[in-house]
This record gives C-alpha cells, structure tokens and sequence, in this order.
C-alpha cells in the first residue's frame, strides 16, 4: 500500500500496481463495440447463468425490446435497444411506411436501431472502491474492480458513488453487487462468460492496452467508411475516471445510451471537501465559544 | 449460410465478424460526416438547456441511494446536534453553567446514540457493522465518521452518565472535554459522506455543505438549550441560536446559488415542502431566540422552531438528493455544459474530464 491516501487519487499509474500489487498481470477489460451489437442479449444470459445472478423480473417496459432497464444488483450487462429515425452510414434501409412509402429513391426511410451492452466500467479511478468503509470492495491484480461478498456489510455507500449507476444492493440480501469481470474465470485464464458468448464479439475481452489500440483502429475504420457518428467512450485515460477498465465504441452521445457524458470519480474533489470539513469544524467551535464571551448570563 | 471456404491460400469468403461495417457501400446516400464537423457548438451555451438534453426513455444515469430518509436523513441531523451540544456543554461547565451544561450533555449522548443506532439500522447486513472498523480509510468519509463516532459515542455516554450520576467527576470531566474535542467534528463530516458521491444536488454544494451543516448543527444545540435550560443560563443559546439560525439561513442559499441546476432539486417533491417549510421555522426561531431574554416562552418557542428548522435543513438536502439522482437531467446538463466549456467539441463526448484547475 502506498503512504499517501490520495495517492491513488492522483497517480495515473496502473490501477493494480498503485493498489500495491507487485508482480501483476497486465490490466484486462472489455472493449465493447457496439456498431456490431445484434442485442441478443446472450451476454445477459451468460452473465447471470455463470454469476449465479438471481432473477429479478423480465417486465415490459415499452423500452424497445429493453427488459432489464438498466445495471443494478441483479443486471451486470444491459442490452440498450435505442431505435432511431437516421441511417448508419449510406444503408439502405428498405424501411417503408404503412402506405408503402419507401422514400424518394427508393432506398426506404432513415431508421436504425442501435443495440448496446453496458457493464461495469472498472475505472481506473473507482468512486466505489474509494468509499467503501469495510474494504470489501478492491482493486484485484487485474486492475478490475470487485466486491468481496463476505465483508460488505450493506451500509451503500458505494451505490450513489458509482458516476455509471452501476453497482446496487440486492433486495433481501442487503448487500451491494456488480460485474466482477468474471474474477474467477481470470484466474483460470478463461475469458468472462459475457465476452465467450457473445456471437458478433460485439463484446471483446482481453489486454486494456491491445483493446485501447484496437479500438482507435477500429474507430479510423468506421470514419473511412462514411460512419462519422462511431465515437469512443471511456477509452482516455485523461477522463474524469481516468479511463475506463470496459470502454465501448459508440454512434451516438453517450446519454442516449444512458451513460453519463463527462463522468468524474467525486473523490477527485475529496480532499478539498475535507479541507472545508476542517474548516468549518473550526468555525462551528469559535462560533459555540465565542457565544459565551458576553458577560450577560 | 456461411460459404466461407478453405483454400491454399487461406479463407475464401470469410464474413467480415468484428470488422464489419454496416451501412457501407450499400447505397449512393451522402456519407455521414464525423460528427466533429456537423456540430457548431463553440463557445455558445444553451440558454434552455432542455432542448439539447437527451436520454435514454428517461431512465436515471446514476443508481438512487438505498439509504432511508428516516435513518440516514436522521443520521446527519443527530450528529450535528450531538456534535454541537457536546461543545456547548463544555464550554457551559467551564463558565460555570451547571444546568444548560447537563442539558447539553445528555442531549449530546442521547443524540450520538440514536445516530448510532440509525447508522447500524441501515445497514444491509446489520451483524455486520463491525466490520466498519475492519480498516481505516480516509478516502471514505464513511470509515473516518466510524473511528469518530468509535471515540466519540462512549466519551458522550460517560460524561452524561458521571453528570447524571454525580460519580467519577474527574473521568466525567476528561470524557466531557473529549467529546467537546471530537463535537465539531462530529458535526460536519457527515458533509463531506454526503458530498463524496455522485449525487448532483449533494456533490455540486461540496464547497459550502460542510459550512450550512456546522450551522445547523450549532442551531439545533441552541434549540435544545434555549428549550430546556432557565433564562439566567441561556444566555450564550440565545446568542448562538440567533447567529447559528441567520448563518444556516445564509449559507444555505449561498449553497444553493453556487451549485447550478441541482439548485433546482430543492424545489422538487419532499425536497421542496421540507426546503419551504425550514426557512420560516428557522426565521422564526431566530426571532424566539432574540425575544427569549424577556420571555420564557419565546425561548422555548423559539429554541423549538430552531430545533424543527435544523432538522429541516438535513431532510431537504437529503431528499433533493433523491430527486436529483432520479432525474438524468441533473446529471447530464452540467456534464454537458461542462464539456462545452472545456473543449467545446464532444467528438469523442465523455473522453475529457476537467482539468485540475476546474473547481
Ligand atoms: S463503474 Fe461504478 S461500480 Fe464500476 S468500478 Fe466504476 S465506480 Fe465502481
């Protein structure tokens, strides 16, 4: 463990090694492109049948074909269904009204429907980790972010911490589950059950630093083709987060997805919410002292 | 379907997998321009945020706290009561005021109880709140209020206990100047617990929470003081509950002024009618103070309506917490406005955090 608290606040090092482990394997995450997504939701499924992920209803949520709503307790990967009057790039869509207008050339009206799978994004900079009070959350030798089920206590801190909505407390469990990138499967060196079943490798799993330049080529790829919407979320390690550990290739602003445009890890501003804590401690006893200075009684 | 064939030269009409480009080559349509060239977006900020504000069917970005209004709104309220009084009761004892002294002092251990209770309360594993205390984190405000209120919990008891009991007079006395040492403390972390999350309308008043919750807490100390402690000896409540009302009155607005749109949570559902209902409370639990040199009643009356305030105060930034957390607009818009101001262009939206300077 490094010294200084803040230390970990502050460095941009690799997560793992400023958590104090030595001799590590290189940081894993995902990279999830979502410009090949066919929303299967095979991700979901995997993901719940290999974590032991209870059930915890499949409603209908006049969401596209969304059915889980969003990452909680019981949901680690979401599959965000967002249908749209554009194109992709120059597709043709066929696409026809219910007159069987399909457009002035004929190519048929903009529509298209973007599928994406969301996950915990296992930030370099973890507000979760940070507040947790018990340690039951912490970084693992993989520079991914877990919660240690026999050690949290439920207080929930990390819940309103996480920028991403991520991580949740399960309903008469009491305590606060995520995506742990398959810890177990890693230690085995198999890849997380999400990223095996995924059948486009929509979701792709593997070294951060291959995946990071993998993506910016891939992103070059989408724009020499005409698909100017392709963007990256996540992937700079210069974000508010410090990157993210699973980054994805989006078409479209991040919030249309229900992602936070410019997420900051809060415990950035930490320290100068402690020096203002100090401060006004100080004020609060002057101003209690100094009410007794009148002689009146 | 898939033809793809094995040949000496490798595969033969292999589908393109991961590389594949939808929408390519398929039609003779305008190409799509990366959206860094079709945005205009320099330098102007929407005036009408609204307009520009999208979302996923409206779902939240952030996950709502689990914590319940009654146990954690709760929490925040007694220990700045309990912080403040233990203060104030030492202070009294050595001015040698022996009566609001042990009004102060009871009030203290009770409160540092109940908050003690209600913390463990909310927890989803109750057996578990030990393990609190498992490490010391002081990047968790959480962990820091534990070890606080591990020292602080017991010193109120016994320095309530040897008041009460007229025993042990020195150890009442040490445990009493202890709990006077940890008080303040006691009595504003709980901003920065709030404050260190991700929650728009309790982050964005970072800066001045900690300033409205030492205030409050000195009001409602005051409150229990002017209430139940004799005229002759209430002096100094008078004073502090009309300087501590008027500054949590104060500084709440300037928190509010400061913290962009999460301002407007405080005018949203429970958020509001707790916000509406703390600022004539406390008002008038000012004037009480003022008016209580003369008249019992007006102290009692106001040290009541100063008590009531505080505890207000805590449960409209709870609750605008909440709204604020479920409506994605307060977090989205001043990320939005934020990148705006950074780099202007969101090519690569979400990429650019604000630089060290932006505070
Ligand atoms: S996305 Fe949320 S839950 Fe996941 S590591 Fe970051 S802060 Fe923690």
């Amino acid at each position: 463990m490094t010294t200084n608290p803040f230390a970990q606040l502050l460095e941009d090092a690799d997560p793992a090694t400023a958590a104090g482990w030595t001799d590590h394997p290189p940081r894993v995450g995902f990279f999830t492109d979502t410009s090949v997504c066919i929303g299967c939701k095979a991700c979901e499924v995997a993901c719940k049948e290999w974590n032991h992920v209870p059930e915890d209803g499949l409603r209908f949520t006049g969401m596209s074909y969304d059915n889980t709503i969003g990452l909680g307790a019981d949901t680690w990967r979401h599959v965000a269904f967002i249908e749209q009057e554009k194109r992709i790039g120059r597709q043709v869509t066929g696409a026809a009204t219910s007159d069987g207008d399909r457009g002035d050339d004929d190519d048929g009206h903009a529509v298209r429907w973007l599928m994406s799978s969301d996950v915990c994004k296992h930030c370099t900079h973890a507000a979760c980790l940070d507040v947790c009070p018990t340690g039951a959350l912490f970084r693992t030798e993989f520079g991914t972010v877990v919660v240690q089920e026999d050690i949290c206590n439920g207080c929930g801190y990390c819940i309103p911490a996480c920028p991403y909505g991520v991580i949740d407390q399960r309903r008469g469990d009491g305590r606060a589950w995520k995506c742990t990138l398959c810890y177990d499967r890693l230690g085995v060196g198999a890849e997380p059950a999400c990223a095996k079943a995924c059948p486009t490798n929509s979701i792709q799993f593997g070294v951060l630093d291959e995946l990071r330049e993998r993506a910016d080529r891939r992103l070059a790829q989408l724009h020499d083709a005409g698909i100017g919407d392709a963007r990256l979320y996540g992937r700079d390690p210069e974000d508010g987060v410090g990157g993210d550990g699973a980054f994805f290739l989006l078409l479209d602003e991040p919030e249309v997805y229900g992602l936070p445009p410019d997420p900051v890890v809060t415990t950035r501003d930490l320290p100068q919410m402690w020096r203002r804590t100090a401060s006004a401690a100080v004020l609060l006893a002057g101003l209690v002292g100094a009410s007794f200075l009148r002689r009146t009684r | 379907m898939n033809r793809t064939e094995v040949t000496t030269d490798g595969l033969k009409g292999a589908r393109p997998d991961r590389e594949a480009t939808t929408g390519v080559n398929t039609g003779p349509g305008t190409p799509d321009l990366p959206t860094t060239a079709r945005r205009r977006r320099g330098g102007e900020r929407p005036v009408v945020p609204d307009a520009e504000f999208r979302s996923y069917y409206g779902q939240a970005i952030i996950n709502r706290p689990v914590w319940e209004s009654r146990d954690i709104a709760g929490y925040l309220f007694l220990g700045g009561l309990a912080g403040a009084s233990s203060l104030y009761a030492a202070v009294s004892q050595l001015t040698g005021r022996r009566r609001s002294a042990r009004v102060a002092k009871v009030t203290a251990s009770g409160a540092a109880a109940l908050s003690l209770a209600a913390l463990v309360h909310d927890l989803g594993r109750r057996g578990r709140f030990l393990n609190m205390l498992r490490t010391f984190k002081p990047t968790s405000p959480m962990s820091v209020g534990s070890w606080l209120l591990a020292a602080y919990g017991p010193a109120t008891t016994l320095a309530a206990a040897s008041e009460v009991t007229q025993l042990l007079p020195v150890v009442g006395g040490l445990a009493t100047a202890g709990a006077a040492f940890l008080g303040p403390g006691v009595a504003t972390y709980t901003a920065a617990l709030v404050c260190n999350t991700a929650v728009p309308a309790w982050h964005d008043g970072y800066r001045q929470m900690p300033f409205v919750f030492a205030a409050s807490a000195a009001s409602s100390a005051a409150g229990v003081v002017l209430a139940a402690s004799p005229v002759a000896e209430a002096g100094p409540a008078r004073l502090l509950g009309a300087v501590s009302g008027a500054a949590e009155l104060a500084t709440g607005e300037w928190m509010r002024k400061e913290m962009g749109l999460a301002a407007e949570a405080f005018d949203e559902g429970k958020a509001s009618r707790y916000h509406r209902l703390s600022r004539p409370l406390l008002a008038a639990g000012v004037l009480g103070a003022v008016a209580g040199r003369r008249s019992r009643l007006a102290a009692a009356a106001g040290g009541a309506a100063l008590f009531a305030g505080s505890a207000l105060t805590r449960l409209a930034i709870f609750h605008a917490g909440l709204v604020s957390a479920a409506d994605p607009r307060y977090t989205v818009v001043p990320q939005r406005e934020r990148l705006a101001r950074v780099g202007g262009e969101t090519t690569r939206a979400g990429e650019r955090g604000p630089g060290p300077g932006e505070r």
